[in-house]
């Protein structure tokens, strides 16, 4: 197990100050040290403020695999960097030996091996361990949230997000901001939103009707932390209506808005705020041309887009840090603030290795107590994979690819799209496919899979529009998911072009015949934003399939050819 | 279950209001700034124009113009059949020369603000609208 083998601390990179640039001294960190809780909590407490960050937990309440992406292209300003480097490039980048504990945190190369010598990641109980130690070490460290964290699991389904709260309330955020949560509905989420114990924010969530800031939710919230005047600002995900469907919070409209973000600082700066942390769920490219367009902010947060970065990135003063999803990774951020100035900062992406971190026990019993009425239902066993079955990536994942297959099978299609989110965690091959396994990677409140006819030519303007929420040279044009999924279908991708010139080559797999524009063909999919959308659930659909397949195995997909990378 | 090609659109992750309509040539917009400014030269900049990257619903965006000291300002949405949308004029009792305004697209383009300045100067800008319907934002 992994007490066996060496570990490079992650995380114990940067101990900076402020504008050092992002890769550090992570390689001189490198020891040959024994995998340990102590060994992966230690810290060497710094300045006079802490902030933990957590991010995109999708309701994983318990141990998971997630397999981190193997393809993750940049496009213009950020082709090529962070968080738009995998595999052997992000090792090299931060100097994680092949095969290392780290390696298998961030990277996704010989995953399954490594995810049996080092096992799960995650569980929010493992998280209030590192929580709680952190706390031990600095009582009046802040914890914030970045949102993601009501939706993605049976259980998040079935109480509509009221396990999560539950468990949330236990760890004492002191804010959070917002995404996912929001296709819960707007009575539900003004519900749960109304009792929070802690700051709900988000400076960017605005009231549709009048275009103006929403009251429901705050822009900012101010904590005093030995004498330090520290302003929170919250920044959800700005393209909720476009990316999830609009009709079910047809109260509230988002946007970037750097605008206002400016007129933010400005007002918490007048108030005495002496360190501005904006906690954000713009994606990792967005914040990082937030920073530089936004003067002002001493940290971000980064959410949204899953990345995992074991280095805070620099942008002139503002130190952005992301922190993963799934439960996988919190970050702890000590900063020394003096006279309304950041002085310095260290920085420490703490993994979450399940084996490693003892379960805080209250927080075990708490998460059990809301999955023990579905436990049954759950751990049901509908079939076994031989493959590891995943979905991070720009292109088409394992799991995708099961999932496409499904609704082609069942659905009698010729085509299968199923929507590039990056939430799901891995299974690895021998592992049972379990109820709660589906519902990882497709629960959501609309999750209907509809059968469609559809001409050639309009597959082409959906996956170039899609490619273009991707690969958009700016990263305001972006919306932070991945490429569409496609089953029966090939295609070719110039991620380098412009919108309506990317796609070629889209082929009928079952024929091989190129696809005819004036054609039209039968195309199954889910997580469509149209309200009433008609068709089975699709975890209902995938049961289905898995459990006529009995064992899943899932061959490489080479249908989508990609360049101008 | 029926699908228009509007709803269809969303489905399968995101897409474009394909320009169905008539695309004005760009020849036209110049026509029309130069129609307001006579021809004169303009500077980039000294007028704000405050618009989504991306709009969440194509039918009605949100916009804001506003311009210290300008006499009139004019919007023009580019990709639109008809480009002109509005002209504002601010007489000397306007407090501030600023007005907000929620406008139709019919697919994403480039949004231009020509104010127009009490000395008879022009100032120009532009910003790109895109317009998609649904995604996977995730």
């Amino acid at each position: 197990m992994i007490s066996r083998r060496d570990f490079l601390q992650v995380g114990m990179a940067a101990s900076a100050v402020v504008g050092a640039s992002g890769f550090g001294n992570w390689a001189k960190l490198a020891a040959r040290q024994k995998l340990t809780q102590d060994k992966l909590l230690e810290f060497g407490k710094f300045g006079n403020v802490s902030l933990i960050h957590i991010t995109d937990i999708h309701a994983q309440l318990k141990p998971i695999y997630f397999r981190e992406p193997e393809v993750n292209i940049g496009v213009g300003p950020n082709r090529g960097l962070v968080p738009h480097i995998t595999g052997s490039d992000f090792r090299k980048a931060y100097g994680l030996v092949d095969g290392s504990p780290s390696a298998y945190a961030l990277t996704h190369d010989d995953f399954a091996s490594l995810a049996r010598e080092y096992g799960k990641v995650g569980g929010l109980d493992r998280v209030a361990t590192v929580v709680n130690a952190i706390r031990s070490d600095r009582p009046d460290a802040i914890l914030l949230d970045g949102g993601d964290t009501w939706h993605g699991s049976y259980t998040c389904y079935h109480t509509k997000g009221q396990d999560m709260v539950n468990v949330m309330n236990a760890l004492k955020p002191d804010a959070m901001t917002f995404h996912w949560e929001f296709t819960l509905g707007q009575e539900r989420l003004r519900e749960m939103v109304g009792k929070l114990p802690f700051g709900a924010l988000g400076q960017n969530i605005f009231d549709a009707e009048w275009d103006e800031p929403s009251e429901e939710f705050e822009d900012y919230r101010f904590f005093e932390r030995g004498g330090v005047r520290i302003a929170v600002i919250g920044q959800a995900f700005p393209y909720m209506p476009i990316a999830n469907p609009g009709w079910m919070f047809p109260d509230f409209s988002f946007g970037i808005r750097d605008n206002r973000m400016r007129e933010i600082v400005g007002e918490v700066r007048e108030q005495g705020a002496d360190l501005v942390v904006a906690l954000s769920h713009n994606g990792f490219d967005v914040d990082k041309r937030m920073a530089g367009n936004v003067e002002g902010i001493d940290v971000m947060l980064s959410g949204h887009t899953h990345d995992a970065i074991p280095e805070p990135v620099v942008v002139g003063n503002t130190v952005i840090v992301a922190s993963g999803s799934n439960g996988k990774f919190v970050s702890r951020i000590d900063l020394d603030v003096q006279n309304g100035q950041m002085k310095g900062f260290r920085h420490k992406l703490i993994p979450i290795f399940s084996d490693v971190i003892e379960p805080d026990p209250e927080m075990t019993a708490l998460i059990d107590m809301q999955r023990a009425p579905y436990l049954d239902k759950m751990k049901e066993v509908v079939g076994r994979t031989e493959s590891t079955l995943y979905r991070r990536g720009n292109f088409n994942g394992t799991w995708d690819d099961l999932i496409c297959g499904a609704l082609i099978d069942e659905r009698d299609a010729d085509i299968a799209l199923s929507p590039g989110v990056r939430w799901g965690p891995s299974l690895i091959p021998g592992d049972d496919i379990t109820r709660e396994d589906i519902w990882n990677v497709t629960s959501m409140t609309y999750g209907k899979a509809y059968r469609v006819e559809m001409s050639g030519e309009f597959l082409k303007v959906v996956l170039e529009d899609v490619a273009d929420n991707i690969f958009n040279p700016n990263p305001y044009y972006q919306q932070g998911g991945d490429m569409v999924r496609v089953g029966g279908m090939g295609y070719s991708i110039d991620v380098s072009k412009p919108q309506g010139e990317r796609i070629s080559d889209m082929t009928l797999l079952k024929s091989g015949e190129v696809i005819d524009p004036a054609r039209n063909y039968v195309v199954a999919g889910w997580a469509s934003v149209n309200e009433n959308t008609e068709g089975p659930q699709i975890w209902d659909v995938v049961e289905n399939h898995v459990r006529k397949l009995g064992t899943v195995e899932v061959t490489p997909n080479r249908n989508v050819k990609v360049s101008g990378t | 279950m029926e699908f228009t090609r509007r709803e269809t659109m969303a489905t399968g992750g995101a897409a474009v209001l394909t320009a169905m309509m008539p695309v004005p040539s760009f020849a036209m917009v110049d026509d029309l700034v130069d129609e307001f400014t006579g021809g004169a030269d303009m500077a980039e900049g000294g007028v704000n124009l405050v618009a989504p990257e991306i709009a969440e619903n194509g039918n009605t965006v949100p916009i804001e113009v506003s311009a210290d000291g300008a006499v009139a300002i004019m919007v023009l949405a580019t990709g639109n059949p008809l480009p002109p949308v509005a002209t504002f004029n601010f007489g000397p009792l306007a407090g501030e020369s600023r007005a907000k305004t929620r406008i139709r697209l019919a697919g994403t383009q480039d949004i231009v603000a020509v104010a127009k300045m009490a000395d008879g100067s022009f100032a120009r800008t532009q910003k790109t609208v895109k317009v998609t319907i649904g995604g996977c934002g995730g």
